[in-house]
């Protein structure tokens, strides 16, 4: 098995966690999917720390994003597949 | 891995049993800490629980904080207790409902006495209880015995994927065994409380869920000043990667595994429909959410945390795991269960449940945890609204 650098909760999911000290721009990075145990590969554009959350798709102003399947906020800044997610583009819909 | 059926615990009067064997001194209001405290002083084996209430509450927020004192007084963790309040009647009625357990519980009132002599009665009384509490033996106890709670604090996204599902993977196997199990931290299912609510065992308890999941929110968009940020999510868990409350949320719910709840217990209730999973409606700020799930009678708690909480309990041990590795390599003295190989696929979760509930059986068989070997004892009341 080669090493994890992406945990993907959900299939459905338009984000996963880094779960490496970090990734680089530009890194080839190993995602597994933990709800179907399949693997994925994705290229990072940013570098994103342990924990933080990386853009599996190109995501638009408006759009849901979705972890362990369910809806977690609205993404308030166009972001490109490989690229940080977190609060400088994406907000609560809640308050 | 075959579970334990049983653990060695201190049998009480009323066929509870504890995890641990203490003698408090349990102030019923702020100014009369200063005695709790010089007893717990000169006296070994019993120790304070002071606090910052108890004078001019009314209504629902009185309520609670009698609640509050007597499920303290109540839990099988406390083999006697004694309870010092400014005034005789307040005291009374403390002393009078934990005297149902049949522990021995005495009061004293301090007003037309003043600190000196009280301290030197109370002295005399404690002495005599801690001496004969320190006698009690561990006995074997089943495993349907311990009251589970959990919460958790300081979290990032690797308390969703590892530590949180790791508590939830105990209850499922513990749940069939007979035990309590108690959650709560009704603000941090805002965004999951739909999913969550469904988990109610019966059409009246989703109802229940709702209606205290709406009222606590409610409460929060009244006195919000802005949009929460910084609360929650907390910087710790913007750090850690969680960017919303929703994120959080379902991060936090892993914790139930695939369990139902049969009831909404209010805080510092103490469930009354037999074994099972509760939810308890408190806040999510960690020592409140432990004080009142303490004093529902939980015997025995469970704290995923991310980027590293550090809380104690004065009575119910409370166990630390993290699946941060960073946290466990960084923290290390805090940290009872480290589940970090979750994330680099090294354990998976059927296993490091199992080592969590080899870690909760030491822990209950008296192994102390680190919050107990640093001395953290935060017991902290909720308050609901300003005193008269």
């Amino acid at each position: 098995m080669s090493n994890t650098d992406i945990i993907i909760h959900d299939e459905k999911d338009n984000v996963g966690v880094v779960v490496i000290e970090k990734i680089t721009p530009n890194q080839d990075c190993n995602c597994w999917i933990m709800e179907n145990d399949k693997s994925a590969k994705i290229q990072s554009k940013s570098e994103i720390p342990l924990g933080h959350k990386i853009a599996m798709l190109d995501l638009k102003e408006g759009d849901t994003i979705l972890k362990y399947g369910h809806d977690i906020g609205k993404v308030v800044k166009n972001i490109k597949k490989g690229e940080h997610v977190h609060v400088h583009n994406v907000k609560t819909k809640k308050w | 891995m075959e579970i334990p059926k049983s653990f060695l615990g201190y049998k009480r009067e009323n066929g509870r049993a504890g995890t641990r064997n203490h003698v408090i001194i349990l102030p019923v209001d702020d100014i009369s800490n200063a005695c709790a405290e010089a007893v717990a002083n000169n006296i070994k084996g019993t120790i304070a629980l002071p606090h910052s209430y108890g004078r001019l509450q009314f209504g629902a927020d009185l309520e609670l904080h009698f609640r509050t004192m007597i499920g303290t007084g109540k839990n099988p963790n406390v083999a006697a207790v004694i309870v010092i309040g400014i005034e005789p009647k307040w005291t009374r009625r403390i002393v009078d409902a934990i005297a149902k357990t049949g522990k021995p519980v005495e009061g004293f009132s301090i007003e037309g006495v003043g600190d000196i002599d009280t301290i030197a009665k109370v002295s005399k009384k404690a002495q005599e209880f801690s001496m004969w509490a320190s006698e009690k033996q561990r006995e074997e106890c089943p495993i349907s015995d311990l009251w589970i709670s959990v919460k958790c604090g300081e979290s990032d996204t690797t308390s969703g994927l590892a530590s949180n599902p790791t508590v939830g993977n105990l209850m499922d196997k513990l749940e069939p065994l007979g035990v309590h199990l108690c959650f709560g931290e009704t603000s941090e299912l805002t965004g999951a409380e739909n999913v969550c609510a469904k988990r109610g065992k019966t059409l009246e308890t989703k109802e229940k869920f709702l209606k205290t999941w709406n009222a606590y929110n409610d409460f929060i968009l009244k006195e919000a000043t802005d949009d929460l940020s910084e609360s929650q999510p907390t910087a710790g868990n913007i750090a850690g990667g969680l960017t919303t409350i929703e994120e959080k949320a379902f991060g936090n719910f892993q914790k139930i595994g695939s369990r139902q709840f049969i009831d909404v217990l209010e805080p510092a209730e103490e469930p009354n429909k037999g074994k099972g999973l509760y939810f308890m409606d408190t806040s999510s700020a960690a020592a409140e959410c432990v004080t009142l799930q303490a004093a529902g009678g939980f015997n025995i708690h469970l704290f995923p945390t991310g980027q590293g909480n550090i809380i104690g309990n004065p009575i119910e041990p409370v166990i630390k795991l993290t699946a941060n590795p960073l946290t466990a390599k960084t923290m290390s003295e805090h940290i009872d269960v480290d589940v970090s190989k979750i994330l680099s696929r090294q354990m998976n979760l059927d296993q490091a449940g199992d080592e969590l509930i080899k870690a909760t059986i030491r822990v209950a068989n008296g192994r102390l945890t680190c919050a107990e070997a640093l001395g953290h004892k935060e017991f902290v009341m909720t308050k609901l609204y300003r005193s008269a």
